[in-house]
């Protein structure tokens, strides 16, 4: 029993991802190399990276979204790099998914109501357990329970990705991988998603992967970061220090490239990025010289 | 599932209260608008007679359809035999009814066999696409390459003249069509998110196909099948009439047939069947041109309200249609005095776009602000507020429909949009556009045409708006792609768009707005869709250009940080009005109306990790 509670709730182990290639015997696309990372219960990882850097990927193959083509994904102590849907449908109840973009996830065609009890469904949950659980769902994210008989279209984005949140949260599960969750939002909405989040952790003990391509997000909602580069991690570690003193190059440059909301500081911190954008440059050419 | 039962009916049954769950059950809208449409209903209610008509067939004909009277043949119509008989003696208006039985039951076989056999394949290859995609695209090939006529005859031959048989027949020949629309329209969904979520959920692939992906095929589906039974129906017909039918049976083809055989001696034996197709294949077709537009109407309303209720809350009530009478065509007013120094003054604008029901929704409200030559401005919102609207109405890129409601816009001491006028003059804006006002977008990608180099791109405007020589034009290209920061502009230059990175094409488009030298540049979100280390380079390329060609520029953006990387001056804005005007300093860290002040709020840079933002009670009216 103790060795399945010490054990982290993911890990991931020399990971690798290839697409095969479409043009003939070319060489299979590898989307992600040697990839290592674990999550533990109650505890976020945050997963920063540039777009193509296969942040989004990672999240993908942990689901069965995307072909494991080396190294093993064990959640719970199990295997999953190769379940097969039956598995999948198991391991459902324990490990879920928020997209980023709250428009094309949701099906435009389904009520509110029949969104959320399909995970219940899948499980075998009779419908009048399932009504009484979606209820609950929304209560949690905060939307109106009249909203059970309304369509997507008749709500906002925030509102939108409260249903998606309320989904992976049917199930109870251990791990929600989200992806993106809060680009898509306006600022204040953000803000407010990003508190759902934590609120649900406090009292579910929920871990999350929070794949984010903004800085300053993962730093607010993470235990530790993650920087992905390049279809590699290139720094991983707690996220006070990753994201405030990092040492990879990349990540250096993502901290000082992003904006700060005030014009001096932002001034300085231009200047900064700056300079250390020159340092790189000389310590790429000295490298170079002597290799 | 009984609640959108309920639903259902209370939609119906109050169709013009647009509350909340008006829209809930699209199906019944759709239905409403097909009965609506005036050629819906004709043709529905034709098809609804004949299959009518069809059902009662042994209970409305006098006769049966082969019972013979050899002392009345070709008789005219009396009492007896309502349309008369034929040269059999056989009842004319019998036969009809048993031929209208046998003609639709033998069209739904034809469309039944091609649906069988295309839908499900169709589904198939389109979801899992692979080896059982290729294959059965190649048999589809072979199908549709086949000479269908040949082929019927072909089977006429070898199975006798049997109706079944040969609509089973023609029922494969046309399931291509059938298999091309499903495949098409499921390989749309295929990769939508709500599909990879319901993967995850551990749905079977069945039922994601039944409740995802089968949804969005039916309506294409219903509709291909209206003309499908028409052409079955033609077919059929076609093949009887040449004299390859049964002759036991009563079809309308074989009455043609006989018809045709005495058309000297009794005319109307070919009218009634041929009346009877012409109703139903019309019928049919116009069905399927009713249910299209059906859905079709229910797209276009969709849009135009996304377009319109972008600003919902104190704005959105109804403002008085009825504008004051605007002076048209005449002289353009001079600007206020005073004002002329300014690069850009808009004062008081209002934007609206009127509503079905008369009324006007305004989605720019009161909104005054000015720009200087060397001076940059922010305007700063979140989506719906206005600021994307309040840029168009500067560069003249409203919609047709848009309408100017207040206030005016001046261009370096001139009206481009004088107070009073309705619309932005094209005319006095297209003299501007390009030339002295130009537009850095938000998706770089999608600005740049996929069919043309970038150099192409770069000359044409160039070309024709300095009227200078296509040489001259490309030199002055060059030279703009290297002051952008682009390290081989040569090799951009000859590139096509989907060669170079977004951050690139970002700065092709910035290379763009400023070759022709103009005043003012409008840039909506510029680096949006970029990534942080691209959009930190693309802002230090912004500022240098604008220090250097001393420009006015207006930055429309939802990032604070963005904001005080670049801007002099700022406004913020939240449903269609400007909240607060003033220099960035004071602005971002003295913000005074509490809109602003909730916005920096909700910044996340200097915050306490994993603290709550907001307000931290958990029953907040929601986002």
């Amino acid at each position: 029993m103790s060795t399945t509670e010490s054990a982290p709730l993911l890990a991931v182990d020399q990971l690798v991802v290839e697409y095969p290639s479409k043009k003939f015997r070319a060489k299979p696309f590898r989307a992600l190399t040697d990839i290592n990372i674990t999550i533990g219960r109650g505890e976020t990882l945050g997963l920063v990276g540039e777009s193509g850097s296969g942040k989004t990927t990672l999240g993908r193959a942990i689901l069965g979204l995307a072909p494991v083509t080396g190294g093993k994904i064990s959640f719970d102590g199990k295997d999953i790099s190769h379940a097969s849907r039956k598995d999948r449908r198991v391991l459902s109840r324990d490990l879920q998914v928020v997209f980023q973009d709250p428009y094309t996830s949701l099906n435009p065609a389904l009520e509110i109501g029949d969104i959320l009890a399909e995970p219940l469904g899948v499980q075998g949950m009779d419908a009048a357990a399932a009504k009484k659980r979606v209820k609950e769902l929304l209560d949690q994210v905060g939307l109106p329970s009249d909203a059970i008989n309304r369509l997507p279209r008749e709500f906002s984005g925030g509102q939108r990705q409260r249903v998606a949140i309320a989904r992976a949260l049917a199930l109870a599960p251990k791990l929600i991988v989200c992806d993106e969750p809060v680009s898509a939002l306006d600022l204040s909405t953000q803000a407010r998603v990003l508190d759902l989040f934590l609120q649900i952790q406090k009292d579910t003990g929920v871990s999350y992967l929070f794949v984010s391509h903004d800085l300053d997000v993962v730093r607010h909602i993470s235990h530790r970061v993650a920087v992905m580069y390049h279809g590699e991690i290139v720094e991983q570690g707690p996220a006070g220090v990753v994201t405030t003193d990092p040492d990879h190059p990349y990540t250096q440059r993502l901290l000082l490239a992003s904006p700060v909301p005030d014009p001096d500081r932002q001034e300085q911190r231009r200047a900064d990025r700056h300079r250390l954008l020159e340092t790189q440059r000389m310590q790429h050419e000295q490298a170079g010289v002597l290799a | 599932m009984s609640d959108s039962v309920e639903t259902a009916a209370a939609a119906a049954s109050t169709p013009a209260v647009p509350t909340g769950q008006s829209g809930t059950v699209v199906r019944s809208t759709v239905i409403r608008r097909l009965f609506r449409n005036p050629l819906g209903l004709v043709a529905m209610t034709i098809l609804l007679a004949i299959s009518l008509l069809a059902i009662l067939a042994p209970v409305l004909a006098p006769f049966d359809q082969n019972y013979a009277n050899i002392a009345k043949t070709l008789a005219a119509p009396d009492s007896v035999n309502i349309l008369g008989t034929d040269s059999a003696g056989r009842d004319v208006w019998s036969r009809l009814l048993f031929g209208a039985q046998l003609t639709l039951l033998s069209a739904l076989l034809c469309a039944g066999v091609a649906i069988a056999i295309g839908l499900p394949a169709g589904l198939i290859a389109g979801y899992y696409a692979g080896k059982f995609e290729a294959v059965s695209n190649w048999v589809v090939s072979i199908l549709m390459s086949l000479p269908g006529l040949i082929v019927l005859l072909t089977i006429r031959a070898a199975f006798g003249p049997s109706v079944w048989m040969s609509m089973i027949a023609f029922g494969i020949l046309i399931s291509p069509s059938y298999f091309r629309l499903t495949r098409t329209a499921v390989q749309s969904v295929r990769n939508e998110l709500y599909v990879d979520a319901a993967r995850v959920s551990g749905l079977s692939d069945l039922s994601i196909i039944a409740r995802h992906i089968f949804s969005v095929v039916r309506a294409p589906i219903i509709i291909q099948t209206a003309a499908i039974a028409g052409v079955a129906i033609a077919i059929q017909s076609g093949l009887e009439f040449l004299g390859l039918g049964d002759p036991t049976k009563a079809t309308w083809g074989v009455m043609l047939s006989e018809g045709f055989k005495n058309v000297y001696l009794t005319p109307t034996l070919l009218f009634w069947p041929a009346l009877a197709m012409a109703l139903t294949i019309g019928g049919l077709v116009l069905l399927g041109n009713a249910i299209r537009d059906a859905l079709e109407d229910g797209e276009k309303i969709k849009h135009r309200k996304q377009a319109a209720t972008s600003v919902k809350g104190p704005l959105a009530g109804p403002t008085p249609a009825r504008l004051p009478a605007r002076p048209s065509r005449k002289s353009v007013a001079a600007v206020d005095l005073g004002t002329e120094h300014h690069l850009v003054k808009v004062t008081n604008l209002g934007v609206g776009y009127p509503q079905a029901d008369g009324s006007i929704k305004k989605v720019v409200d009161d909104v005054s602000f000015h720009v200087d030559r060397g001076e940059f401005l922010g305007i700063v919102g979140e989506s719906g507020s206005g600021k994307s609207q309040t840029a168009f109405s500067i560069l003249g890129l409203l919609p047709e429909n848009a309408r100017v409601v207040g206030g005016s816009i001046q261009f370096d001491g001139n009206y481009t949009v004088a107070p009073g006028e309705e619309r932005v003059s094209q005319e006095r804006l297209s003299k501007l556009r390009g030339k002295r006002i130009s537009y850095i977008p938000q998706e770089p990608m999608s600005n740049l045409d996929p069919a043309f180099t970038i150099g192409y791109q770069l000359v044409t405007p160039m070309v024709r708006v300095l009227g200078i020589s296509k040489a001259e034009a490309r030199q002055r290209a060059l030279k703009l792609l290297a002051d952008v920061g682009i390290v081989s502009p040569d090799r951009t230059f000859n590139a096509y768009p989907h060669e170079v990175s977004g951050g690139m094409a970002q700065r092709v488009l910035i290379a763009g707005a400023i070759s022709c030298e103009p005043d003012l540049v409008i840039a909506d979100e510029p680096t949006t869709a970029l990534d942080v280390t691209v959009q930190a380079d693309v802002l230090d390329l912004l500022r240098e250009l604008q220090r250097r060609l001393n420009i006015g520029v207006i930055l429309v953006t939802h990032n604070f940080g963005v904001v005080a990387d670049l801007c002099d001056r700022v406004a913020v804005m939240q449903n269609g009005r400007l909240v607060e005007e003033g220099p960035v300093r004071d602005i971002l860290r003295n913000p005074q109306e509490p809109y602003t002040q909730r916005l920096l709020a909700s910044m996340l840079e200097g915050k306490e990790p994993m603290s709550m933002l907001v307000s931290p009670r958990p029953k907040e009216p929601v986002a």
